[in-house]
C-alpha cells in the first residue's frame, strides 16, 4: 500500500495554484484532505505525477452567513461542519451527516469540497447538498462561475469541474420561514460507506404547509440523485403519515441501486423507504420545533 | 468468590495485578518486527497472482530490474536450484514457497523483489506484475464441486493423489448412532457453513532475516507464536543448505496480535531467509494489509449437523458430517493425530452416549490455512454446530432451550466423564454456570417480554450457548506437531538478591504472560510478582516449547512454572532446615517464608533462603537457585461457559442490536481476574465478528471480493455491546494450579449464542437456521423468502 512516486506542490495563493495546474496539465491532481485521493493512490488506482495541495491557500476554509446564504469554503473540514454552531444550529443535517462519515481521523482531514469534487455517489455530502439546494462556485484562472448542485454531478467520478479548475465555495440558501433538515444512512459497521442514505430538507409556511422539499439519496444510483417525485408528493400539503409513506415508497421505487456486497436492489430499496420515512419525520419535527 | 492465598505485596494468583507489559506499550516502547533496523538492510515485496488457477508462461524480470533501487527478483525457478521451492506445512502437507509453473490461488506469491527501500520494492512489484504472463485455467472454488468427475486434479504433484480429497477422518460409533437415528422419535438436521474468516490482527506478518556468512548463522526477527517450533521447521527446510538448528536463532519480539494466524510458516518468511542467505545482507519483509487479509484463513467448514432424541427432550445421539475447504494445501497447525483438531469435542456439554463424526478435507483454488483462530483446532466449528443443533432440537419439540440444556447436562458428579468421541472431560459444573447466567440476565422475564414484543410485530430473540471447551494441548501420548511433543517449559533463575527471571517456551501476543506467569511463580514461591521478570520468544536463551495458541500457555507452561517453583520451594525448605537447625518435617510454609511449626518467629524468608543458596548453603547441596521444568500434561483441560445473548431486530431495516450479552465462564482458578476479563472482552468481540460481520467472499473465478478492511468488516468498539461477564470456578483436578485457560472460550462460545438469539427472534416466521455471519441483509432475504415481507410485519401470536 505505497503510492507511486509523485511531486508535491504547496501553492500559497489561488493564482499560483492555477499556474501550477496549467503547467502540469493532466499529470496533476488537486489535493484537499487526501482521504479519497490518497487511498486510491495507495492502491495505485490513481498515479498522479504531481499533487497540488490547496491546504496553504488562505480564504478557502472559512464559513460565513451572508445575503441569506451559508457560504462554506471548499477546504472546510468535515469535523468543523460537525461542530460549528453557526452551521449546525440551522443545519443540524451537517452534524447528522458528518458524524456518519468514516471516523474522526478522516473527518479531521476530509473537506466538503473534496467530498463533492470526488464525484462519488457513495459519499454522503452530495445527497445533503441536493436536499439543501446548494450551489457551488468553480474558479479558474480567468473567472468564477456558479453551478447549481443539480448540474454538478456528471457520472462516476465526474463532475462539472474541468481541468485547471478549482471548486472554491459552496453556498446554501437559508430559508426565511420555518425549515428543518436531517440525514441518516444505513451502514454495515461504523465508518462504512452507505448501503443507502437519505437527506431531507423541508420548508413550511405559517399554516404548516410544505412549500419546498428537497430529498437527496446516497449510493443508490450511479450518481447522487434527488427523489423528485417524493419531493413533489410533499409540497403543498400538511405533511402527515400518509404523505410520508407515499413519498418514502416513491423514493424506494425511483432509486436505482445495484446489487453488491451491501445487498441486492430489493434490500436497498427497503432501506431507502425506511430512511426516507424517518428523515422526513425528523426534518418535519425540526421544522416545527 | 476469587480467594487469594498471597498478600497484595506478593501479588500471587487471584490478584488483579496491573499488566507489566502495558508500561512499555502505552509509552510506545514496544518492539515489533517492523521496528527492527539493521545496517545494510534490504527490503522485500512480493508480486502475487491475480488469478486463482493459472499456468505461469513467463516472468519478465527486466521490468522490475529497471526500477531504481531494485537489486534482485527471485522466482520459483531460482529457488528450485536450491530445492527451496516447496516446504512442508505443519500438517505434513506441502506448500509452494514460490511456484515454478502453476499458481493455485489468487494472491499466491509469484516472485519476490529485493530492493534498497520498501518503496522501491513496491515499485518493483508494480512494474513486475504486467510482466508475468499466465495461461488462466478454470478454478475449483466451490468445495462441493471439487470431487466431480470433471474436476481438474489440483495436486498432481502429490504422489498417489487421484482426486481433490486431502483426507478423510471419522470418529465415534457409526452403527449404534445410525440405529438410534433410525429409531428415534425426533430427528433434526441443519446444513451449516462456518464461514472462511481471517485472523485480522493489527500487526500483519513480517520478518527480518539476517544471515551472517562468516559465522554461518541466521537470526530471524519474526512474527511467530511458536518460535522454537519454527526454528525446527527452518532447520528441516534449509538444513540441506547448511542451516542446521544450532545455527538458527528465532526472535519473536512484541507481537501485535496472533490469534493462531502467526503459527504457520508463510512463504514470505522462507523467501526472505533464502534471500538473506544468498545475498548476505539482512532482508526485511512486512506483509501488506490486503495481502495479509487474503492469504490465509480460519474455519470454512460445511457441516451437516443432526441430533436424535425423545419427544420429551432427552438427547440420544448426534451426527456431524463435514466438508472442510482447505484451499490448495492443508496449512492448518493441528496436532498430527488430529486432522480436524478437536472437532470431535462436538458432543458438547450434554450427556449422551453415541455420536458419529466424519470429515472430508478438500483441495480448492483458495489460499491455504485452516488456522485455529483463537480456538483449539476446530473447537469453534464443533461448538457452533452442537449449540445450534441443540437449539434446533429444542425448537422442534417446543421446549425452552435453557430447560432442554439443563436436562441434558453432564452432571458435576459425573466427572471425569468419558465422551462418546474419546475425550475425558476433567471437571465441570454446567448447571451452576447456566443458573448464574439466567439469574444475571433475568431469563424468565425476558421470555415474557419476548411474547409481548412478538405480538406487536417486534423482533426480539434470546440465545444461549452452554459450551465445553477443550484446551491445553497436550499430553505427549497423543499430541505432537511434526513429531514434536506438545509439552511446554519454564525455567526460573532466582538471583542472590531474591529477584528472579523466568523464561518460557511460549510467546505472548497480548495475553499478558509477563504478568500472569510472574503471579504463578509468586503464588508458589512467595517472591513478589513485581520482582519476577518474564522472558519469552528468543530461542537462544529460552527453553524449548511449542508456543502460544489454542489456550495452551497456562495449561502447559503455566503448569511448568508452578512445578519449577515448587522444586525451588523444596530446595528453600532444605536450606531453611539447615539455617534454623531443625528437621524439614518441623517446617511449615506460608507464602514467602518457611517457619518452625508452633514458633512462627523462627522463620526464614524466601529472600533470605535464596541468598543463602549462594552464600551459605548446606555442604553437599548444589549451589544456586534455579529450576527448569518441562510439563507434559496428563490430560487436556475443559473450560466451559454459559452465555446468553438478547437481540432486537428492527422490523423495517433488520438492523440487529445486541441488547445484552451475559458471559459466565468457568476456567477453573483464575490467575489475574483483570487480565482474564480483558481476554473475555476481546474474545467476545471476536465472537460477534464471525457471527454478524466477517466472511471472506469469493466469486466463481476465485477472486476475493472483500480484500480490504473497507469491505472485510472487523467490528470495533462501536459494534461491541456492553459485555456482562462473570465466573464460576471449577478447578481442573489434574492441573497443578487448577487453571484451565480462558483465552479462547469467548471466541468459541459467543457465535452460537448470537446466532441462536437472532434465529430465536425470527422463529415466529418459520426460520430455523441461518448461517453466520447473520447480517441485516441476510435477515431480509430470509424473511422475504418466507413471504413475510409482502406486507409490513405487524405482529405474531406466539
Ligand atoms: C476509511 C474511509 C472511510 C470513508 N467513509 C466515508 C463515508 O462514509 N462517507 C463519505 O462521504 N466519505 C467517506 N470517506 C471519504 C472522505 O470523506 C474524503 O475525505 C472525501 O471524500 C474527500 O475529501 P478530501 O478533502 O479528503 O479530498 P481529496 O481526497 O483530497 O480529493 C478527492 C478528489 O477531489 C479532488 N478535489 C478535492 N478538492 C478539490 C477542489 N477544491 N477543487 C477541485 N477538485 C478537488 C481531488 O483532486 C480528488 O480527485 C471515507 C474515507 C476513508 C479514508
Amino acid at each position: 500500500m505505497i503510492p507511486a512516486n509523485f511531486d508535491y506542490h504547496a501553492p500559497s495563493t489561488l493564482d499560483e495554484a492555477f499556474k501550477l495546474l496549467s503547467e502540469l496539465g493532466d499529470e496533476a491532481k488537486i489535493l484537499a484532505g487526501g482521504h479519497s485521493l490518497i487511498p486510491m493512490m495507495k492502491l495505485r488506482f490513481a498515479e498522479p505525477e504531481h499533487l497540488v495541495d490547496l491546504g496553504g491557500i488562505p480564504g478557502l476554509n472559512t464559513v460565513s452567513m451572508e445575503n441569506g446564504s451559508l457560504h462554506i469554503g471548499a477546504m472546510v473540514k468535515e469535523a468543523e461542519l460537525e461542530h460549528n454552531a453557526e452551521v449546525t444550529s440551522k443545519f443540524p443535517i451537517f452534524t447528522d451527516a458528518a458524524k456518519l462519515i468514516a471516523d474522526p481521523q478522516v473527518r479531521n482531514f476530509g473537506t466538503l469540497g473534496g467530498n463533492l469534487a470526488h464525484g462519488d455517489a457513495a459519499n454522503d455530502q452530495p445527497a445533503v447538498m441536493l436536499a439543501l439546494g446548494a450551489s457551488v462556485e468553480i474558479t479558474n484562472a480567468e473567472e468564477k462561475r456558479t453551478v447549481d448542485i443539480n448540474d454538478f454531478f456528471y457520472g462516476f467520478y465526474m463532475t462539472a469541474i474541468q481541468e485547471g479548475e478549482i471548486l472554491t465555495n459552496i453556498s446554501i440558501p437559508v430559508p426565511a420561514g420555518k425549515f428543518g433538515n436531517a440525514y441518516s444512512k444505513i451502514e454495515r459497521k461504523v465508518g462504512d460507506y452507505a448501503t443507502g442514505g437519505v437527506a431531507v430538507a423541508l420548508e413550511l409556511d405559517d399554516s404548516g404547509v410544505c412549500t419546498r422539499a428537497g430529498i437527496g439519496l446516497t449510493n443508490v444510483n450511479p450518481t447522487p440523485m434527488r427523489a423528485e417525485r417524493s419531493e413533489a408528493a410533499l409540497v403543498g400539503k400538511v405533511i402527515d403519515a400518509a404523505a410520508i409513506a407515499e413519498a418514502a415508497q416513491m423514493a424506494s421505487e425511483d432509486c436505482n441501486p445495484s446489487d453488491d456486497l451491501r445487498g441486492d436492489s430489493d434490500y436497498k430499496r427497503r432501506v431507502i423507504r425506511s430512511l426516507t420515512k424517518k428523515m422526513i419525520a425528523k426534518a418535519l419535527e425540526r421544522a416545527q420545533a | 468468590m476469587i480467594q487469594c492465598k498471597t498478600s497484595k505485596e506478593i501479588g500471587g494468583m487471584g490478584h488483579s495485578v496491573k499488566r507489566k507489559e502495558d508500561d512499555r506499550f502505552v509509552h510506545g516502547k514496544g518492539t515489533y518486527v517492523d521496528d527492527i533496523q539493521l545496517k545494510g538492510m534490504l527490503f522485500m515485496d512480493i508480486a502475487r497472482s491475480p488469478y486463482a488457477y493459472a499456468k505461469i508462461k513467463n516472468i519478465n524480470k527486466d521490468l522490475a530490474m529497471a526500477v531504481d533501487g531494485v537489486l534482485a527478483v527471485i522466482t520459483g525457478k531460482d529457488l528450485e536450484q536450491y530445492n527451496l521451492h516447496w516446504m512442508p506445512t505443519l500438517m505434513s502437507d506441502t506448500q509452494m514457497v514460490l511456484p515454478t509453473d502453476t499458481v493455485m490461488h489468487q494472491g499466491q506469491e509469484v516472485a519476490a523483489i529485493i530492493a534498497t527501500s520498501r518503496e522501491a520494492a513496491r515499485d518493483g512489484r508494480e512494474a513486475l506484475v504486467p510482466g508475468i504472463e499466465y495461461e488462466v485455467m478454470k478454478p475449483i472454488v466451490d468445495p462441493f464441486k471439487a470431487l466431480d468427475d470433471d474436476a481438474p486434479l489440483l495436486r498432481p504433484d502429490k504422489e498417489g493423489q487421484k482426486d481433490n480429497q486431502a483426507w478423510h477422518w471419522e470418529v465415534g460409533q457409526k452403527e449404534e448412532t445410525e440405529k438410534i437415528f433410525a429409531e428415534a422419535d425426533v430427528v433434526v438436521k441443519e446444513q451449516m457453513h462456518i464461514p472462511r474468516i481471517h485472523v485480522a490482527s493489527i500487526e500483519t506478518c513480517g520478518i527480518v532475516a539476517d544471515y551472517d556468512k562468516v559465522q554461518n548463522h541466521l537470526t530471524t526477527h519474526l512474527t511467530t507464536q511458536a518460535p522454537h517450533a519454527i526454528r525446527t521447521v527452518i532447520a528441516l527446510v534449509a538444513g540441506h543448505v547448511g542451516l542446521t538448528e544450532e545455527k538458527i536463532r528465532v526472535i519473536a519480539h512484541d507481537i501485535g496480535g496472533g490469534f493462531g494466524g502467526k503459527v504457520p510458516v508463510f512463504p514470505g518468511y522462507v523467501i526472505a531467509i533464502a534471500a538473506t542467505f544468498l545475498i548476505g545482507k539482512p532482508v526485511k519483509w512486512i506483509e501488506d494489509r490486503s495481502d495479509n487479509l487474503t492469504n490465509s484463513f480460519a474455519r470454512d467448514y460445511h457441516i451437516t449437523a443432526e441430533m436424535a432424541g425423545t419427544k420429551d427432550g432427552k438427547i440420544l445421539a448426534s451426527r456431524m458430517k463435514v466438508l472442510a475447504d482447505h484451499g490448495y494445501t492443508d496449512g492448518a497447525a493441528n496436532p498430527s493425530k488430529f486432522p480436524t483438531g478437536m472437532f470431535s469435542i462436538g458432543t458438547g456439554s450434554y450427556d449422551y452416549k453415541h455420536a458419529f463424526m466424519e470429515a472430508d478435507a478438500i483441495y480448492t483454488n483458495k489460499p491455504p490455512g485452516g488456522v485455529a483462530y483463537r480456538c483449539s483446532f476446530r473447537v469453534t466449528e464443533a461448538v457452533h454446530a452442537i449449540e445450534r443443533i441443540t437449539d434446533r432440537f429444542a425448537l422442534e419439540i417446543g421446549k425452552d432451550p435453557a430447560e432442554l440444556r439443563s436436562e441434558n447436562f453432564i452432571k458435576k458428579e459425573d466427572f471425569p466423564w468419558q465422551s462418546p468421541t474419546g475425550w475425558e472431560y476433567d471437571s465441570g459444573d454446567y448447571q451452576a454456570g447456566l443458573d448464574l447466567a439466567m439469574k444475571t440476565v433475568e431469563y424468565d422475564k425476558l421470555r415474557v417480554e419476548q411474547k409481548a414484543k412478538w405480538k406487536e410485530g417486534k423482533l426480539m430473540g434470546i440465545g444461549l450457548s452452554t459450551f465445553t471447551e477443550i484446551v491445553g494441548a497436550g499430553p505427549s501420548k497423543d499430541f505432537d506437531i511434526l513429531g514434536i511433543k506438545m509439552f511446554d517449559s519454564a525455567e526460573i533463575r532466582v538471583h542472590p538478591t531474591g529477584k528472579a527471571i523466568a523464561r518460557f517456551g511460549t510467546k505472548s501476543q497480548g495475553q499478558g504472560h509477563e504478568t500472569t506467569y510472574a503471579q504463578i511463580i509468586a503464588e508458589e514461591l512467595g517472591i513478589p510478582s513485581k520482582d519476577i521478570q518474564i522472558e519469552e520468544g528468543d530461542t537462544d536463551p529460552a527453553p524449548y516449547g511449542l508456543g502460544t495458541y489454542a489456550s495452551r500457555s497456562t495449561p502447559t507452561a503455566g503448569a511448568a512454572a508452578a512445578i519449577a517453583a515448587r522444586k525451588l520451594r523444596d530446595k528453600a525448605k532444605k536450606i531453611a532446615a539447615y539455617l534454623l537447625e531443625v528437621s524439614e518435617d518441623d517446617l511449615e510454609w506460608e507464602p514467602g517464608k518457611w517457619f518452625v511449626k508452633g514458633a512462627p518467629e523462627k522463620a526464614k524468608t524466601i529472600q533470605e533462603l535464596v541468598f543463602a543458596a549462594y552464600t551459605n548453603h548446606p555442604q553437599g547441596m548444589e549451589g544456586g537457585f534455579e529450576a527448569t521444568h518441562y510439563y507434559d500434561p496428563p490430560n487436556l483441560t475443559f473450560p466451559s461457559g454459559a452465555y446468553i445473548c438478547v437481540v432486537d431486530i428492527d422490523p423495517d431495516t433488520f438492523e440487529i442490536k445486541v441488547r445484552r450479552f451475559v458471559a459466565i465462564d468457568d476456567a477453573g482458578h483464575i490467575i489475574n481476574p483483570m487480565v482474564a476479563q480483558g481476554q473475555v472482552h476481546g474474545g467476545l468481540t471476536q465472537g460477534i465478528a464471525p457471527a454478524m460481520y466477517e466472511e471472506i467472499i469469493y466469486d466463481e473465478d476465485g477472486n476475493a471480493l472483500n480484500g480490504t478492511l473497507m469491505d472485510y468488516l472487523v467490528p470495533t468498539a462501536v459494534e461491541s455491546p456492553n459485555w456482562e461477564t462473570g465466573h464460576t470456578v471449577t478447578p481442573s483436578p489434574h492441573h497443578p494450579i487448577g487453571a484451565k485457560g480462558i483465552g479462547e472460550s469467548p471466541t468459541v462460545g459467543a457465535p452460537p449464542a448470537i446466532a441462536n438469539a437472532i434465529i430465536d427472534a425470527l422463529r415466529p416466521y418459520g426460520i430455523t437456521h441461518l448461517d453466520i455471519p447473520i447480517t441485516p441483509y441476510k435477515v431480509f432475504k430470509a424473511l422475504k423468502e418466507k413471504g413475510v415481507l409482502d406486507k409490513d410485519i405487524t405482529g405474531f401470536e406466539a
